[in-house]
């Protein structure tokens, strides 16, 4: 049981950026002998070779499957096919709702070493140790896989920097065993906007979470927003609770803040979730009533402090 | 018509806490213990597809946990679950989601559902293994990421949204019975009424062992788990410059931060 499998992720005809970051993880991992494979699967996996021919990929298996997208049988069988016949010590996905719907499953069927959420994979003294978070991510949590020949690791997106280099991987193909699909995918749906902003293109944005409490403080933030010239954006409970619209959520789910340079994030508390949006921003300030708050590990400034007294303040300066 | 939802009591951490002696976990008494915020949506996601049938269907709930869940089994057959069902054997100290996986899909084997919930993720762990896991040794199929759902109960397919990265959706259609992981913001959950809550605890929690569901000790705890806990450690963390003083201090930092930034800006 030796080498590292990279299982790459595609959707609506684009590789998902993710996919080479794990390409950077599977570098991580590799020991002397080790040879790193990425598979692509999908109905046409020609599209995606270049892309993944990238340095430290020694082969790349083109996987043509039934389904054009992600369908949990399509993947669960051709991926586990994959793994019987090339026996890897690791195979490496992302933590993505695609693997989401079938990585567990697959860790189950064939009784391998499994993991979530991992944001650090190393070998220590020859052993696989898999590092996650635990309790809301309050503490660090370091697993390893006693008696497994083979470990599937699902790895946190925007951990790893994808390879910067060109590389001339061998290209080969694997036949997918036929499936029939329990869970046809139909059409994509883009969330539909009833608000005209584009958080992807906000500068300075001010963010509320579930720490506003109740659905009449949301205009006090609005207004506060609006004075300081800031686009007023919210984590997932305000946008589930209909405060405010999808579109302005922050996160994973929702928008990525991508031209953001400033970001003021008041009563939220700081999930992975809500990170995964965010904490790319150079200036982050966080304002929360609870030191603990996740949040304050990615902020640039904190504030301990009651958010209605602070933005009661602070309007007054503006 | 039976919908089995698969429900776990969380533990969140008090804002000091220490690490157990051995190092492998936090010491029970800084744990709060609440039933997971997905469960929630999935419970109430069933007890509205009840509502809404014409035919009789029972909401069951089943976790796999000591009798200190109790209290969070309580809360979901004050909010509309009909039955619920305990199981634990003390050989279940350290299962990973897959062995936990393994004795509810033995439960859901016994109980013969037309349809099984689960929360994408607990809060706590945030594994998203648990309920696709399950799904595989019961042989169903599965789809994880649920953020809208169509089905009728007995129904032999149902149609669905799952939410995807980055602000999108794809409409799913599956066969049943079915393993779903539901995604907050399916529903607005309800709040049990004092009359429910009340009427909730006379309820029977049905408690079942390892060996009422076929299953022996090697099928959990350690040598059932796809992992193992090595180390738990607090990360070093806590980059954010606090800024310090009263209120309208706080303020005129944040201001000047908002200025210098508008400055750079224009």
């Amino acid at each position: 049981m030796s080498g590292i499998l990279v299982i790459a992720e595609q959707r609506r005809g684009e590789l998902r950026p993710v996919s080479l970051e794990l390409i950077s993880a599977a570098q991580n991992l590799r020991t002397a002998g080790d040879t790193v494979t990425v598979a692509i699967l999908a109905g046409s996996p020609g599209l995606f070779l270049d892309s993944l021919k990238l340095a430290g990929v020694d082969e790349i298996v083109a996987i043509e499957v039934a389904a054009a997208e992600f369908d949990p049988d399509t993947f669960e069988s051709a991926v586990g096919a994959l793994i019987r016949e090339r026996k890897p010590g690791v195979v490496l996905v992302a933590h993505s709702v695609d693997s989401f719907g079938y990585a567990a499953a697959l860790a189950a069927k064939l009784h391998l070493g499994f993991a979530t959420d991992v944001f650090k994979a190393e070998r220590l003294d020859g052993t696989l140790v898999a590092t996650r978070g635990g309790y809301g991510q309050k503490v660090n949590v370091e697993v390893d896989f006693p008696g497994r020949d083979t470990v599937l690791l699902a790895i946190r997106a925007n951990v790893y920097k994808p390879p910067d280099q060109r590389g001339d991987p061998r290209i080969s193909e694997f036949a997918a065993p036929a499936t029939m699909s329990r869970a046809g995918g139909r059409d994509f749906i883009e969330l539909s906007s009833n608000d005209d902003v584009d958080m992807t293109a906000a500068e300075f944005i001010l963010t509320i979470g579930r720490g506003i409490g109740e659905e009449t403080n949301v205009a006090q933030f609005k207004e506060l927003a609006d004075a300081v010239g800031a686009t007023l954006g919210c984590s997932r409970p305000i946008a589930d609770a209909g405060w405010l619209p999808k579109s302005r959520q922050v996160g994973q789910s929702g928008k990525t803040a991508s031209s953001c340079k400033l970001y003021i994030a008041m009563g939220v508390s700081g999930a992975i979730q809500h990170l995964a949006g965010m904490k790319h921003v150079s200036t982050i300030v966080a304002v929360n009533s609870d030191a603990g708050a996740s949040i304050f590990n990615v902020a640039k400034y904190g504030v301990v402090g009651d958010i209605f007294e602070i933005a009661e303040e602070l309007r007054r300066l503006f | 018509m039976k919908i089995l939802i698969a429900v776990k009591q969380v533990a969140a951490l008090d804002e000091d806490f220490e690490i157990r002696e051995d190092g492998r976990d936090v010491e029970e008494e800084f744990l709060i213990r609440d039933l997971n915020e997905w469960d929630d949506y999935s419970l109430e996601e069933a007890v509205k597809i009840k509502e809404a049938s014409s035919e009789p269907v029972e909401v069951v709930i089943v976790s796999v946990a000591p009798g200190e869940a109790d209290e969070s089994l309580r809360k979901c057959l004050a909010k509309g679950a009909d039955r619920a069902i305990r199981i634990w054997d003390d050989g279940m100290e350290e299962s990973d989601p897959i062995a936990i996986a393994r004795v509810l899909a033995a439960a859901a084997k016994s109980e013969a559902p037309d349809m099984l919930f689960a929360g994408v993720q607990s809060s706590d762990h945030t594994f998203a293994s648990t309920g696709i896991a399950t799904a595989a040794f019961l042989g169903w199929p599965h789809a994880a990421v649920v953020s809208s759902l169509d089905y009728a109960p007995g129904a032999k397919s149902a149609v669905f949204r799952r939410e995807l990265e980055g602000g999108l959706l794809q409409e799913v259609e599956i066969q049943c019975p079915a393993v779903l992981t539901i995604q907050l913001g399916i529903n607005t959950p309800r709040y049990a009424s004092l009359r429910s809550i009340k009427q909730a605890a006379a309820k029977p929690i049905e408690v079942k062992s390892l060996a009422d569901l076929n299953l022996s000790a090697g099928d959990v705890g350690a040598s059932g788990s796809h992992s193992r806990v090595r180390r738990m450690y607090i990360p070093d963390k806590g980059r954010a410059q606090l800024i310090e003083g009263d209120t309208a201090a706080k303020a005129r930092r944040l201001a000047e931060i908002i200025r210098e930034f508008k400055g750079d800006a224009a």
